[in-house]
């Protein structure tokens, strides 16, 4: 392959995709470089959430082309455990392992997936739950955390498998008020680390402060994207208007 | 959490343990033995004679009857034994990706889960023969082990059905959590799903042993010498005394009941110690 950092680190052209008669994607495209944070919003059933889930191959796509670091995603020949250990993802269900304790469910992928050490890497999986601010919930299972904590273990076992770019599918919409101001501070850190994001999002605010890009769905089309301040402040399309207007 | 309201709201129900059956304990049944044995000591104290009480002909039985009884339990533990083991095998082949291997797993599922129990019983003792030539080994095939192939056939389906219905009871974000962390197939199903299936297929893997084990008399239909089979041998061996029916099969149904009813409190006990925790 002859992709380089310098080229976007994933490209999505064109993208269309139905779940049988339902059109869900109309033929979508944007570019995510290495350390971009871009968030996607839009109007729910407009194919933000399918959209990202292409990108791991969760969902197949029936015309376009996505590429992650070069490779291409829509092929039928595609090594699926390749592309996910390049791309994480944090769901908004969190999804965690309940029969597992916080640091297990960690430190489960690398041992397992990855082949690493076992010592190395509960090593590293304290670490990460340190960084998600979750040291002495080690030994915790998920039915004994709040849902912010568990929303910060998924995290940190997302990032244990020191994936590329992270998928973020709508990962506070489930949480209580209180808890998603930790979570949302935790993609913060991520995102100040350098550290490749797609977000969907509710959070305005959250999207405004920490995005480089926004892309504004409708319809599974990309109606309209900008930097925040000039999507928030001037946007031109009547249907990003209205949707604004009612969140905002 | 809770907030404070005057509106009417919808408290959130606890659901209560499902009573068991009639609410039957077990000083219930005992006591429900000691009438039967009554009625029929005193049916037959009215009636007169020098002979032995009822109560002391079963006294006298019971040692045989028991030996009957535990055979029944052999059964019933090797029949759910070999049930087991090839019905997570059948199941495991329900979920398989492969659309031969999950078609066929179904096809031999459905088959067998709707047999009554006492052909399928039929079928293993009058197809298979009554030994097997190895090697010029020749390896007998006794009747109580042809009835332990027959009624693993049933235990084999329902099995089936148990871990098929556990793996698909799981939240589907479980299985995407795992792809999506480059999980293999094979990892998933061994290392995440099938561990939270075991305590989901406790409950009625427990329940249907509960009914093989008192479906194993059908065996004394075949002819293996079972609890019943030694309990009608006894009361012809007594002439037939019609008095002697009401205690002898009551003294049998005591035993199923003894043995059976605690694994259904515990099994009770399984599904709401499991409702706790998910």
């Amino acid at each position: 392959m002859s992709w380089t950092p310098a080229d976007p680190m994933v490209s999505i052209k064109n993208v269309h995709k139905a779940f049988g008669d339902l059109k869900v994607l109309n033929g979508v495209s944007l570019d995510v470089m290495k350390g971009d944070v871009i968030c996607i919003i839009g109007p729910s059933g407009s194919g933000k959430s399918t959209l990202i889930r292409c990108v791991n191959a969760l969902n197949d796509i029936q015309q376009g082309s996505i590429l992650v670091e070069g490779q291409e995603v829509n092929d039928p020949d595609l090594d699926k455990l390749e592309l996910r250990k390049k791309v994480g993802m944090v769901f908004q269900q969190y999804n965690l392992f309940p029969h597992k304790t916080a640091l297990q469910n960690v430190m489960m992928a690398p041992v397992r997936v990855l082949k690493r050490g076992k010592a190395e890497a509960e090593m590293q999986a304290r670490e990460l739950l340190a960084k998600v601010r979750l040291q002495g919930k080690e030994d915790a299972y998920p039915g004994e955390l709040s849902g912010g904590q568990q929303q910060r273990v998924a995290i940190a076992r997302s990032l244990a498998m020191k994936p590329d770019v992270i998928l973020f599918d709508e990962v506070t919409a489930a949480l209580d008020p209180e808890t998603v101001g930790e979570v949302l501070q935790t993609i913060k850190d991520l995102a100040e680390d350098g550290m490749t994001c797609i977000l969907v999002t509710h959070e305005m605010g959250f999207a405004r402060e920490v995005a480089d890009h926004i892309y504004f769905t409708d319809g599974g089309l990309i109606v309209e994207h900008g930097p925040p301040s000039a999507f928030f402040d001037s946007a031109t399309d009547p249907r990003t208007k209205e949707f604004l207007s009612k969140i905002l | 959490m809770t907030y404070k309201t005057d509106l009417p709201v919808m408290m959130p129900v606890t659901p209560h343990a499902p009573e068991p059956f009639l609410a039957l304990k077990p000083q219930h049944a005992a006591l429900i033995a000691i009438v039967c044995i009554l009625v029929a000591t005193v049916a037959f104290a009215s009636e007169g004679g020098g002979k032995e009480t009822p109560f002391t002909v079963l006294i006298n039985w019971a040692p045989l009857l028991l030996q009957g009884f535990i055979f029944n339990l052999v059964i019933s533990i090797l029949a759910m034994a070999l049930g087991t083991l090839s019905g997570a095998l059948l199941g495991l082949g329900q979920i398989s990706p492969a659309r031969s291997i999950s078609a066929s797993s179904w096809f031999v599922t459905q088959f067998f889960r709707n047999a009554p129990w006492l052909v399928l019983l039929f079928f293993a003792m009058f197809l298979l023969p009554f030994e097997l030539l190895i090697f010029g080994l020749k390896i007998p095939f006794p009747d109580w082990f042809k009835a332990i192939l027959g009624l693993s056939l049933p235990v084999m389906a329902n099995v089936s059905e148990i871990v098929r219905g556990a793996v698909r009871s799981l939240p589907s974000g479980q299985w995407e959590a795992a792809e999506s962390l480059a999980y293999t197939r094979r990892q998933t199903l061994w290392l995440i799903i099938l561990p939270q299936c075991v305590k989901r297929m406790l409950p009625p893997w427990m329940n249907l042993y509960s009914i093989l084990t008192m479906a194993t008399v059908l065996a004394s239909i075949v002819g293996v010498s079972e609890v019943m089979t030694l309990t009608g041998r006894a009361l012809s061996a007594e002439g037939g005394r019609p008095e002697l029916l009401a205690p002898f099969y009551g003294f049998v149904l005591l035993l199923f009941f003894i043995y059976c009813y605690p694994i259904a409190r515990f099994t009770v006990w399984l599904e709401k110690k499991f409702a706790v925790i998910n």
